[in-house]
């Protein structure tokens, strides 16, 4: 498979090992973590100062959990590299990039500029996530 | 009501834009229909079993005369001049051309409505109780909380890919008339001792292949913390709700296998959390969307009494019109169950009529009901006489609200791919078979819901008598159910023994409103009688 990493950080990428979620306890010193649908997120908050890199699985786009696992992260101080993996579509990505991802490893290619792009889909937006934009209620109200 | 500013506006604009573009690239062939196929649910466009379906959302069932004649022009100029009229307040057109889809969401566009989130595994569009804001037993119009619900969910990037398809329903009054408690989440505006405002919330009901009835998570929740609830209980179901098998993927399952408590307590730790995050829209917001919602100028002066010398308009005033709020207004239901005709289809030229009328009579406001008929909700009663005449003359004055023939059915068969069995000609049978309206009026509020599967679109748990069309090695097959009801009394029917061809529903439910003749007491409906005397007679009379 062709690397089709899209970063949107400007930092290098972690060369650390990924270690799944399960086998954290073994690793201890680990500094990238792999999640899965069923993993608890919240299990991460207390090394959040040490991770750099949480992958966040998607085996199929149509399981949604990875989108609440990443904006728990981002809520809780995660500031480190949150990549979306698997089953990436480009139709998807504004989602993904309002829940707090930054990096996207699509198992199909994406171009960058799609990413760009597809990113700028909403003009505006109604919720507060934790991308920084402010929601529509917030533009009325000042 | 409310109106669209420019933010909502350019809300519905970029999507009319993201959609012309994904059908550009689907038929240029960019896109394959296995791609397209989650991205044009997400606009509502279903692949049905002859031709495409779009539905259409009516936020909380409410829109005003520019928009209803919007969906007549839409039917005549992109369907077949028709649109159906749905148990969720949704519009559907069931002949559309995929290419003709962008330019209909144009349309509904440049009329401040849309076909967002009609469909696909997300937070659908929200119901409320359709004499909002005119039922005379209201105590808070429930609009304001549903409109910023709509806001909140639109595009709402966590909760886009749920375990499955995601219904809110909300009411500010004692009487349910959006069978609330069978949503995922129900919402009711309540008073508390102090007089003050606040919000119950109803977590995991449903119908389906697992009816429940929901329970209570919150009792009492400030509304300017809604949001925040909401997120919470989202998240927790997002979570953890199953994703291994799509019958058991509902929050009604999750509810139920953790227990309300367990749950309760779950969304509860979040809610602390979501609390700290500054999610929930400022008072001024709610405070703006109240004033959308407020009174139109009634007049204090409008007469009180109607002339009911003509028998047939006091026939069709004791049906179809309620009480309103404000002495000398009502509230019309407009029925779209004509004897034999399709249960909540109306013809371009009906639904331009309904318009019409709803902009001169009734302060340029509509709703659809739950039950597929259309509301006038602030009609002064001095009008009523004019209105009948109207509607009379266009085939839409059958004074059958609530009655037998007022029936709920599901497209089917006829239309639906999921379906095993038809519900259209079956309904079609039994207003036919009940057409005299003196009969119906004998056998008084009978509510009769059909599905054509065990999804349960046409609600038939929560019919007085429900018919769920099945599969019966190869041959349509009816089972008949009885006892269950949506109001404030809301029970699940139970099935009353081996099904029926299409004929022989017809027979077992006349039998049955034959023990109900002969056995009711003073006062009692058909589902009363039930209740009291249980099945056992009924089982007697039609398989005896
Ligand atoms: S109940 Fe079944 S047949 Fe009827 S519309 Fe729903 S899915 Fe289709």
């Amino acid at each position: 498979m062709v690397d089709t990493l899209i970063r949107l950080r400007d930092d290098a990428a972690s060369t650390a090992p990924v270690v799944p979620f399960a086998d954290l306890g073994e690793a201890s010193n680990a500094t990238a973590v792999r999640l899965s649908p069923g993993d608890d997120a919240r299990a991460l908050l207390p090394l959040l100062d040490r991770l750099e890199l949480v992958e966040v699985a998607f085996p199929a786009y149509t399981d949604g959990r990875g989108y609440s696992s990443a904006r728990a992260l981002r809520e809780h101080g995660y500031t480190g590299e949150l990549r979306a993996v698997g089953d990436v579509l480009i139709d998807q990505i504004s989602h993904y990039h309002r829940v707090g991802f930054d990096a996207f490893l699509p198992n199909q290619p994406i171009t960058r500029e799609a990413v760009d792009k597809a990113i700028h889909t909403w003009p505006e937006v109604y919720q507060r996530t934790v991308d920084g934009r402010q929601p529509i209620w917030a533009l009325r109200h000042g | 009501m409310y109106q669209y500013d420019t933010h909502d506006q350019t809300m519905v604009d970029a999507r009319v834009a993201e959609y012309s573009d994904q059908v550009a690239r689907r038929l240029a062939g960019t896109l394959s229909e296995e791609q397209f196929r989650p991205l044009r649910l997400k606009n509502g466009l279903y692949l049905q079993l002859h031709a495409y379906m779009l539905r259409v959302a009516i936020p909380y069932g409410t829109l005003d005369s520019r928009q209803m004649r919007m969906l007549g022009d839409i039917a005549d100029k992109y369907d077949r001049g028709y649109a159906h009229f749905t148990t969720r307040q949704n519009v559907q057109y069931n002949w559309i051309k995929l290419e003709d889809s962008p330019a209909i969401l144009a349309d509904l566009a440049s009329v401040g409505m849309h076909a967002i989130q009609t469909s696909g595994n997300c937070i659908r569009n929200t119901t409320a109780d359709h004499f909002a804001g005119a039922a005379a037993d209201e105590i808070e119009d429930p609009r304001p909380y549903a409109e910023l619900l709509r806001q909140w969910s639109t595009f709402h990037p966590e909760f886009d890919y749920l375990p499955r398809k995601f219904k809110v329903a909300i009411i500010g009054s004692e009487t349910d008339r959006a069978a609330m408690k069978l949503h995922d989440i129900g919402i009711q505006v309540v008073k508390n001792e102090a007089g003050e405002t606040g919000l119950r919330f109803y977590v995991g009901g449903g119908m389906g292949r697992t009816p429940m009835i929901a329970p209570v998570i919150r009792d009492f929740l400030p509304p300017l913390q809604m949001i925040s609830y909401l997120e919470a209980c989202l998240r927790v179901y997002n979570q953890h709700g199953r994703r291994d098998n799509k019958y058991k993927a509902r929050i009604k399952i999750l509810v139920h296998e953790l227990g309300a408590d367990e749950y309760r307590r779950q969304v509860e730790e979040e809610f602390a959390h979501v609390l700290t995050l500054g999610l929930e829209p400022p008072p001024a917001e709610l405070a703006r969307i109240k004033a959308q919602f407020a009174d139109p100028g009634f007049d204090p002066a409008a007469p009180d009494a109607i002339d009911l010398s003509d028998p047939d308009f006091k026939l069709w005033v004791d049906q179809n019109v309620h009480a309103h709020k404000v002495p000398g207004y009502a509230i019309v239901t407009v029925s779209l169950k004509p004897t034999g005709g399709i249960p909540g289809d109306a013809s371009a030229d009906q639904i331009r009529l309904i318009a019409d009328i709803g902009r001169d009579y009734s302060f340029d406001e509509l709703r659809v009901s739950h039950a597929q008929n259309i509301v006038l909700p602030h009609v002064k009663k001095a009008d009523l006489y004019a209105i009948w005449q109207r509607l009379d003359a266009a085939g839409l004055a059958t004074p059958n609200l609530d009655l037998i023939s007022d029936i709920i059915a599901c497209p089917g068969l006829d239309y639906c791919s999921l379906a095993n069995a038809r519900s259209i000609p079956v309904a079609q049978k039994i207003a036919t078979r009940f057409a005299d309206i003196g009969r119906q009026h004998e056998l008084g509020e009978l509510k009769l819901k059909i599905s054509g599967c065990i999804n349960a679109c046409g609600h038939h748990h929560a019919g007085h008598i429900g018919i769920l069309g099945v599969d019966r090695k190869g041959l349509e097959n009816y089972q008949l159910l009885f006892g269950g009801s949506e109001g404030a009394d809301t029970s699940l029917g139970t099935i009353v023994g081996p099904g029926f061809t299409e004929d022989g529903v017809v027979d077992a439910i006349e039998k049955a409103t034959d023990v109900y003749l002969a056995q009711r007491e003073e006062g009692e409906r058909f589902l009363d009688t039930y209740r009291r005397i249980g099945t056992a007679p009924f089982k007697e009379a039609i398989y005896g």
